[in-house]
């Protein structure tokens, strides 16, 4: 059966995917000509010798092919033969960083690579991190109930993501909890999704509001709780001590771990950036971390300057957009990195509200489909996989719209399939293009 | 399948987060139009394209005013690094200093991106110099504006003046697209017909980028408008007639106001003192301005139509019209008078005391015989016909405001005066009611005095509602735009439209016109002539509260067939007959005849030397040092000298402290003349030459 499905790659491949990859594909292309277009130099020209993004872009675009076409030609069984060795390598590569680490833009996550080209292990290592996560849960033996497993798969994505940090990857450290969504669907008691979501309330809360006022209000929801269930608690002292813990916690969060991560852990920029989102400023005169090297930052244009335009660009297409080409925001290059990370803002403002909805419904159903396609498989293997692109993709996608929008601090992370860049473009085509290959083989049961 | 339905959660999950994005993506694009604002002001550039301004032309199509081209050395703060600041300054003659204080000024006005004027007015030399060495300034650059310019130098007050609009402007004129910086008519003509001068601005767009370079026209121009120019004025005005004016009213605190009876078009209209319109442009403008704007005499203040003078005997053809309307008197009505009027108590005097020189209205008129004239105002007030003086009263002020006294009449100049024909109800505030006053209390205004004032221009008027035998045309003077287009003929419309203001039979006209013209003849007039021509005329002497008498004069000519009505007022100069006759005479004179005969240019020449400038005027020049406004007394043996009241020159002559500095300014002056070369020093010269030229020819043999 499954010399069969080699001979024959096309059968069982999920067309509307493949449709929706080259459309986007297709898209991004466009948005970065968009980006670049100038009506002073000659097209066919410099498109043949590749001098600008939006060529280059066609030829990652020629190499992603044929990449995919390979991945579609492999056996499944690579995948799950291959998911611990690849995870471990790419370990190894990260760590390889430290060591051979090139300086691209403040992060030193590249590795040079021949003929000018650089390879960023951070963002393989997703991949990777994917197939482990699959290969880990779909073992017979593990049992996803168990806070054991629970804790293992967490430190599995978690030595990437710390990894990442340390090179000053910020962003693309956040992917990595996406991989929630996979544990989640594999068994993850949903207590620990509300604790986490209750976490993320109570720093925003600890970022908005005066600690003194926060914490009468953690005591007064303590001693609310005590008071109207006292009777319960009589009966069980322990509660009483898991309440007492719980406010304990929260308030330990808000006093000291809070102010130490914005101040100890955080970069200053990144702070500000935070605070900005609520619309509150922060001193970088508190930070310790950067206080050594606030001098290189003097002078350079505002932490919110980025998002100011990339709102304006937005915001300034209306409903109809501004047209094709005519973007003025786009035309005089007013958005900073307007051809990666904020490749969003140009396709706002050349097609508005009509066009970001459309675009937003597009990206929407194919989310909906990779699910479906997850859902569809007999092995947990592919499951647990699909689950991770998923998450992947869709926290690129949230993260990447909702900071251009200002929903979010600005963190690197770009587009998939739209944003300029062949390391981008490259992981996300092999990671859909393996989920492609396993749902071609849906029926099977791989280990 | 085991958990199969958290799929389902994660599918909503991801739901609530798109929800999330759309409804910020709808707040951002569908409902902030700040947006949109923000990136126009980022990305488009406009630039505006100042029109020419339309031009003002006199009768025979001579430009009152014309447009020039003046140079403005404008910068783009962001864009100003690594100006070669000392070769700019020394070119502009400021200090480095200067340089950091006008740039901070451009910046505080225009903000660090947008084109500010940093220094406005180049002279061609400078402008020279700048254009040669702009590489050496990266932001800065020339920019083209065009001023006015008066070519004739003449009727400042009438044509007003344009500047910058300031904050107040705007705040006025919101709705008209006025931008800070622009340009705008602040006076006279320029103000009053502001939308029309002004055409249409046009606006071009440029998109530009993150760094402020222009990237090229903003939607191929699409949305870009072109300048139309202002359209052009044409007037009646004589500037030739009107320069003559202004020189005759040299040195002298007045007006003259000559209109044209057969359309109210206004011929010529001067206040004095004075200025030269040229002085209100381009950078003399600075410099100029703040003088004029302390002077004590006001120099901007059009007298014309501002000026409050009580008419005095001028005003006596228009008491003499009511009573013969009313059926008062008769023309042949006659007052006996002795050279006092005695009827109220109080006698009030009558410059002639012969017998008979009131006989009838005619010969009251050519004599002004204020008794005569007092008698017909008490019977005009105390018209049986009215019961009181108070409807009587009212009647009276009726048939002036229907004169065009007391009132606006509506000339296109802002800031008119209605001057005063005053109300009952200041009489019975004054009078304790209603009940307690009569003709006798009001008495002098009869003769054009008490709390009447009128305007040069009402005076004016009224001449060539006389003339014309009741009516007149609202005075003015656009005649007519240049494509004329239904808005403007609406506006103009009322200048074309006769003022028939009272039925008042022609004869009565006739019998009025008659002792005016018995002025001229044998009367108070009687010595000014206009060569060719008859003409009709009144002088007046108004009694006031700020010194001697007011010199008036009005009059229009040709009798028969009036062209022109003219009024002069010259403050604190005497009689009417002494200073603003002549005046009035050679301007009608200079308008029919298009030319003075010698004799009256020598007058002209006499005239406009003669220094009447009340003292406490010249006192304040010579407290605040600008004695170059002082000229020294000019009184020679002339031919007018003989009938010059000799008491009232004396009266003018300046005191001692005031003849040592006009001796001063005297010498000064002399030393400016150019001397003639001396005839001795040339011979020198011709012999000093001689012997080179033999030496040459010896040396050619």
């Amino acid at each position: 059966m499954s010399a069969k499905t080699n001979t024959d790659f096309s059968k069982g491949t999920d067309l509307a995917v493949i449709v929706l990859y080259l459309l986007m594909v297709a898209l991004g292309v466009l948005c970065i000509f968009m980006v670049e277009y100038n009506p002073s130099i000659n097209w066919s020209n410099s498109f043949l010798t590749a001098k600008t993004n939006f060529s280059k872009q066609i030829y990652f675009a020629i190499f992603c092919a044929f990449i995919a076409i390979f991945i579609l030609l492999l056996d499944s069984k690579v995948f799950t033969a291959l998911a611990n060795l690849s995870y471990v390598a790419g370990i190894l590569l990260m760590l390889a960083t430290f060591v051979l680490g090139k300086n691209i833009n403040g992060s030193k996550s590249w590795i040079p690579i021949a003929g000018g080209f650089n390879l960023q292990p951070a963002e393989l290592c997703k991949i990777f991190t994917a197939l482990f996560i699959a290969k880990y849960i779909s073992k017979p033996e593990t049992d996803f109930k168990k806070l054991k497993s629970h804790l293992i798969a967490g430190a599995a994505i978690a030595l990437p993501a710390v990894l990442s940090i340390m090179q000053h990857e910020m962003g693309l450290a956040l992917v990595y909890s996406a991989f929630i969504f996979a544990m989640y669907r594999e068994g993850l008691p949903p207590v620990i999704l509300v604790i986490l979501l209750s976490f993320a309330i109570l720093v925003i809360a600890t970022l908005l509001l005066e600690p003194s006022v926060l914490a009468i209000i953690l005591t007064a929801i303590a001693a609310l709780v005590i008071f109207s269930m006292i009777k319960k608690f009589k009966k069980n002292k322990n509660k009483i001590i898991l309440v007492i813990g719980i406010w304990g916690i929260c308030f330990g969060t808000v006093r000291f771990a809070v102010p130490y991560i914005f101040n100890h852990v955080f970069e200053c920029y990144q702070s500000t950036r935070i605070y900005s989102m609520v619309g509150k400023e922060y001193d970088c005169a508190q930070n310790k971390k950067s206080a050594s090297n606030t001098s290189e930052r003097h002078g350079k244009k505002p932490d919110d300057y980025n998002v100011k335009q990339s709102k304006i660009a937005i915001g300034s297409g209306g409903f109809w957009g501004r047209g094709f080409l005519k973007g003025t925001q786009t035309r005089g290059k007013y958005v900073p990195e307007q051809h990666t990370d904020f490749i969003f803002t140009s396709l706002g403002e050349a097609f508005g509200f009509v066009g970001t909805f459309i675009f937003l419904s597009l990206y929407l159903f194919f989310l909906f489909r990779l699910i479906r396609i997850a859902e569809r498989q007999r092995s947990a293997f592919s499951r647990v996989y699909a689950y991770s692109v998923v998450g992947i993709f869709f926290f690129h996608i949230a993260v990447n719209i909702s900071m251009t929008i200002g929903l979010f601090p600005v963190v690197g992370i770009p587009l998939p399939l739209i944003s300029y860049g062949g390391s981008s473009m490259l992981t996300f085509t092999v990671l859909l293009f393996i989920l492609l290959r396993l749902d071609a083989d849906r029926q099977m049961v791989l280990r | 399948m085991y958990n199969s339905n958290r799929g389902r959660i994660i599918q909503i999950i991801i739901g609530i987060v798109f929800a999330f994005i759309i409804v910020q993506l709808i707040s951002l694009q569908i409902f902030s139009s700040k947006y949109v604002l923000a990136a126009n002001n980022n990305a488009i550039f406009r630039k505006i394209i100042y029109p020419d301004r339309g031009i003002i032309f006199d009768r025979k199509k001579r430009a009152l005013l014309e447009n020039t081209i003046s140079y403005d050395l404008v910068v783009i703060p962001n864009e100003a690094k690594g100006v070669d600041t000392a070769t700019l300054c020394a070119i502009l003659k400021i200090d480095k200093e200067g340089y950091n204080k006008r740039m901070i000024e451009v910046i505080i006005k225009n903000s660090r991106v947008k084109l500010g004027i940093f220094e406005p007015f180049l002279s061609t030399e400078v402008y020279a110099q700048l254009t040669e060495n702009l590489y050496r300034f990266p932001g800065f650059s020339l920019n083209e504006r065009s001023i006015r310019n008066y070519p004739y130098n003449a009727a400042a007050h009438v044509l007003g003046y344009v500047a910058e609009v300031d904050t107040k402007f705007l705040e006025k004129h919101a709705e008209e697209g006025y931008e800070m910086g622009d340009y705008a008519g602040m006076t006279g003509l320029e103000k009053q017909y502001e939308s029309i001068l002004m055409g249409q601005r046009g606006v071009k767009r440029y998109l530009r980028d993150n760094k402020g370079k222009i990237q090229g026209a903003f939607e191929k121009g699409q949305f870009d408008t072109i300048a139309i120019a202002g359209r052009n004025l044409y007037t009646s005005m004589d500037v030739e007639v009107q320069q003559l004016a202004e020189k005759l009213l040299q040195h002298k605190i007045g007006s003259v106001v000559a209109l044209n009876p057969k359309t109210g078009s206004v011929i010529a209209m001067a206040s004095s003192p004075g200025y030269n319109p040229n002085l209100l442009t381009g950078n003399q403008r600075r410099k100029t301005f703040g003088r004029l704007f302390t002077d004590t005499a006001r120099p901007m203040y059009n007298r014309a139509i501002k000026g409050q003078y009580p008419p005095g005997s001028t005003f006596k053809p228009m008491g003499a019209l009511i009573a013969l309307d009313e059926g008062l008197i008769t023309p042949s009505f006659g007052y006996n008078c002795f050279g006092l009027y005695t009827a109220c108590g109080d006698p009030r005097k009558c410059e002639h005391h012969n017998a008979g020189h009131a006989a009838n209205l005619q010969l009251a008129l050519a004599n002004s015989c204020n008794s005569y004239f007092l008698q017909v105002f008490r019977m005009a007030i105390d018209n049986p016909k009215y019961h009181n003086a108070k409807l009587g009263y009212l009647k009276w002020k009726q048939y002036m405001n229907s004169f065009g006294l007391g009132r606006k009449l509506g000339i296109d100049l802002p800031s008119e005066n209605r001057a005063s024909i005053p109300d009952t109800a200041q009489y019975n505030r004054d009078f304790g009611g209603a009940k307690y006053w009569n003709s006798c209390y009001m008495l002098t205004l009869g003769i054009g005095q008490d709390r009447m004032t009128a305007t040069p221009l009402q005076l004016a008027n009224a001449m060539a509602f006389i003339a014309n035998k009741g009516f007149y045309y609202t005075p003015h003077f656009i005649d007519s735009v240049e494509e004329e287009d239904e808005l403007d003929k609406q506006l103009l419309a009322k200048f074309r439209a006769k003022q028939e203001v009272t039925k008042i039979p022609t004869e009565y006209f006739d019998i009025i016109k008659d002792g005016m013209h018995d002025v001229t003849v044998y009367g108070t007039a009687a010595f000014i002539k206009v060569p060719g021509h008859e003409f009709c005329a009144k002088t007046g002497t108004a009694q006031n509260p700020h010194g001697k008498n007011h010199s008036l004069f009005v009059c229009f000519a040709p009798k028969d067939n009036p062209k022109i009505a003219v009024a002069v007022i010259v403050e604190n100069a005497g009689f009417g007959a002494t200073w603003a006759g002549p005046i009035a005479g050679l301007v009608m004179e200079k308008y029919l005849n298009d030319s003075l005969t010698k004799e009256s240019k020598n007058k002209v020449e006499y005239l406009s030397n003669v220094d009447l400038m009340p003292s406490a005027i010249k006192d304040w020049y010579i407290r605040n040092n600008k004695t170059e406004m002082l000229t020294p007394l000019n009184i020679n043996n002339d031919e007018f000298s003989d009938i010059w009241d000799m008491q009232m020159i004396a009266e003018t002559l300046p005191s001692q402290l005031k003849m040592d500095t006009i001796k001063k300014t005297d010498s000064f002056q002399k030393n400016q003349l150019p001397t003639k070369p001396n005839p001795v020093d040339q011979k020198n010269k011709e012999s000093a030459l001689k012997p080179n030229q033999k030496k040459k020819k010896h040396s050619s043999k």
